[in-house]
């Protein structure tokens, strides 16, 4: 028609109505099928993806990430691999934040939330995010390090929208000049915007009287957990400050003075939204009674820095029947899980972690207690479970109860153990794990284990993700059984393992849909690993050998694949085929 | 004993628990950590090698084959797998066999303030309880295993590793020293209670 602009053409209007509906799709794997139907999906969905999940750092390259989705509000990073946590990877392997910080200050002007694991970020790092990002919301760091409170001062002082501050088991410095980041919220702020403020790692003292006004001025907070050096006292005050929170992290729970007391018990009572309890870093048990109020309705209970015996777990968790996960050191002992089995009848999830980290013959919970949950628990789908003894009895059984089965993670501390009632490797119970729970997406075994075992897990784990393995297996079919039969296998991390290069060669057809290999402490060698690099030129073969030089036996290798030209931070100790 | 010749012949078909390459397991190099925090425990790790391999009864329970025979207990690099973080939040409580001191809290019935005191820097009782009464201002009295602090104005108690409220004195000194987790000066009329067997 005269005047008006010309009518779009029908490609234009596809497009668009194209991106109009990806914007609906809101699951990475869905979206990641959905650019590969032809160029213009790929075009559209790269425009409509605003949430970008990177499961490995150097897989993709800062640059690459940013060309092709241009408009990311969200955006999540992994770093190192979880070996890392447990010091088997040398100091500054890598997982620098840097080079992707420049990047997203530059391509994400409207990034609006981060989240971080395992990733070394230095607090010029956080002091560039605190000033490129306008609408700079949510943080989380999870498992990282290499900053310090200088860096959370500018984060505090900058991200006026800050609605999330989550730091979880961080390694956090203290500045030089003793930098106190509370204060550094702005005070003029009337109200802020903060919902959860996750500090429980912060090794260093707070200012009590900062964090107090702020709290005090946050309205929307749900979410507050202190570090240890907030005593009982100052909970007690800023839970009447903040009776509307769902999650709390309690601080050492522990007194620095006597006489007078308040009345903590109280305070628990009024904040009737309590769904989460966790802290007790320092835990005096004589207070455990305070928080009996708020367990008829907590669905998630933390003690696993709580060194409480069974009696007095037994006193908190008759009340707690709505229990759905629960993490706790074994000083509570088979008696204690006996008492969680009896009252927490919806249980999800369950993590029994160690006082005692040496081997010893006799640990405080065993089979026992173990069993006793999967009898009581019945829709446990998470269990992450350490000890000294463990029957295949007991392991087979819980197959059996407990077919909801998503993680089983167990951890019989001594190495190369078998059944202490039949003297038996523990293939069986492993075995029916994988052939009964059908829904199982990750595993890691233990014990005394031989080639059986695996074969067990390439037979029956087809929907396994994630697989960890160390002291166990006979010879290089172990792995072979798993690399061949295991389709869904993205994550393997094995140690100190004899399996070799005919395992490694196994696995060719499948590497490139993998996240990562870990393999140290095996019986691989470097000319075998160099096949590998040659025959798959997009998989980065990171060896790192504790005395550099051209060792021929690997002590580690670290493999993933990557769009990319292998990385050129890493430190000396690493050495990386192509 | 078959339990003493077969400790002699660990080491020849000892399962090998470090890195290929290292001979001895105790003098694990360190130098893959990547925990600034783990300096401190790489020390208590190495002295944890250097302490008691097992030996009692109980790793001999069978004559099976070298499957169930416990190899020397050496504390292993990353195993088992517990985040150095939770380790060391852990440590902090725990009773070490040597290298840092025990501090326990110390309350008393009606002063202010609690005090902290480092149980590795006494030897025995008597050095515990002076102090405790320098501290305090207090004064105990003679102890007796029959009738504890009888007669004296306040007494020492503590609380041990499963929680029980204890009379300090009962247990020999070692053995205190590795239970107590907390003490607490109460007073002599309160002690009666606690008087012993």
């Amino acid at each position: 028609m005269e005047g008006q602009a010309p009518s779009p053409l029908p490609d234009q209007v596809l497009e668009n109505v194209l991106e109009t509906v990806l914007h609906f799709l809101s699951s990475r794997r869905d979206r990641n099928a959905a650019s590969l139907v032809c160029k213009s999906w790929y075009r559209a969905e790269a425009l409509t993806r605003s949430e970008l999940f990177i499961g490995n750092c150097y897989a993709v390259s800062p640059r690459r990430a940013t060309a092709r989705f241009p408009r990311v509000r969200s955006l999540t990073i992994k770093g190192k691999p979880r070996f890392a946590d447990f010091d088997l990877m040398p100091l500054n392997w890598g997982a620098h934040f840097t080079p992707w910080a420049q990047a997203l200050a530059q391509s994400y002007p409207s990034l609006r939330r981060l989240h971080l694991k395992r990733m070394s970020l230095t607090d010029r790092d956080l002091t560039l995010l605190s000033l490129s990002f306008p609408h700079f919301q949510d943080l989380l760091l999870t498992c990282c390090e290499a900053f310090t409170t200088t860096g959370l001062a500018a984060i505090a002082a900058n991200c006026r929208l800050l609605r999330v501050l989550d730091l979880a088991e961080c390694v956090v410095e203290v500045a030089d000049e003793e930098v106190d980041w509370i204060s550094s919220f702005p005070e003029t702020q009337e109200e802020t915007h903060l919902e959860s403020l996750v500090f429980d790692c912060v090794e260093c003292p707070v200012n009590f009287q900062a964090l107090e006004r702020l709290v005090a001025r946050s309205p929307s907070l749900r979410k507050l957990r202190l570090n240890r050096y907030v005593s009982m006292s100052q909970l007690h005050r800023l839970m009447h400050r903040a009776p509307q929170l769902t999650h709390l992290g309690t601080g050492s729970f522990s007194a620095s003075e006597l006489d007078p007391e308040p009345d903590y018990a109280s305070a628990f009572a009024a904040s009737k939204s309590l769904v989460c309890l966790s802290g007790f870093r320092e835990i005096w048990p004589d207070y455990l009674p305070a928080i009996y109020p708020a367990c008829a309705n907590l669905t998630s209970l933390n003690f696993s820095y709580a060194d409480i015996n069974a009696h007095q777990l037994k006193s908190v968790i008759r009340h707690c029947h709505k229990l759905q996960t629960f993490w706790v050191l074994d000083s509570i002992s088979d008696e204690g899980l006996q008492a969680v089995a009896e009252t927490c009848k919806d249980l999800r999830e369950l993590r029994v972690f160690p006082v005692n980290t040496r081997e010893e013959i006799e640990g405080p919970v065993s089979e026992v207690g173990f069993e006793a949950i999967s009898r009581g628990c019945r829709k446990l789908q998470s269990i992450l479970f350490f000890c000294q003894r463990m029957t295949n009895a007991a392991v087979v059984a819980m197959s059996n109860n407990c077919p909801d089965l998503v993680v089983f993670r167990l951890c019989i501390i001594g190495q190369y153990r078998p059944d202490p009632e039949t003297l038996e490797p523990m293939d069986e119970g492993f075995g029916a794990i994988v052939m009964n729970c059908k829904k199982l997406t990750r595993l890691a075994v233990s014990g005394l284990l031989t080639d059986r075992a695996f074969g067990y897990i390439g037979t029956y784990g087809k929907l396994i993700r994630t697989l960890s393995v160390a002291f166990a297996g006979d010879t290089d079919l172990g792995l072979k059984y798993v690399l061949e039969g295991c389709p869904n296998l993205q994550k393997l991390e094995i140690r100190d393992s004899p399996f070799g290069d005919g395992a490694l060669r196994s696995g060719l057809h499948h590497f490139y849909n993998m996240r990562f290999l870990w393999m140290s402490s095996c019986k691989l060698t470097r000319q075998a690993c160099q096949e590998v690099a040659r025959r798959l030129p997009h998989l980065v073969l990171e060896v790192i050998n504790s005395e550099e030089g051209k060792a021929d036996d690997i002590e580690i290798l670290y493999m993933y694949r990557s769009l990319d030209r292998p990385r050129d931070d890493a430190p000396k100790v690493v050495t990386i085929l192509h | 004993m078959g339990s003493y010749e077969s400790e002699l012949n660990l080491k020849a078909t000892e399962l090998r628990l470090g890195l290929p390459g290292s001979d001895e397991p105790e003098k694990r190099s360190c130098s893959v950590r990547s925990n600034k925090r783990s300096s401190r425990e790489s020390s208590v790790e190495e002295s944890r090698c250097k302490s008691n391999v097992n030996s009692d009864d109980s790793t001999t329970t069978s004559d099976h084959d070298q499957e169930s025979v416990q190899p020397a207990k050496v504390q292993v690099v990353g195993w088992p797998p517990i985040r150095s973080y939770r380790k060391n939040s852990l440590q902090q409580k725990k009773v070490e066999g040597d290298g840092s001191g025990i501090y326990v809290k110390v309350s008393m019935a009606g002063a202010p303030y609690l005090r902290k005191i480092d149980l590795k820097v006494y030897k025995s009782y008597p050095e515990l309880l002076m102090a405790l009464q320098t501290l305090f201002k207090c004064t105990f009295g003679e102890y007796s295993e029959r009738e504890g602090y009888n007669g004296s104005e306040y007494a020492p108690t503590y609380e041990d590793k499963d929680g029980d409220w204890m009379l300090v004195g009962d247990v020999p000194w070692n053995m205190f020293v590795s239970s107590c987790k907390r003490l607490r000066i109460i007073k002599g009329s309160e002690a009666k209670g606690l008087g012993c067997l």
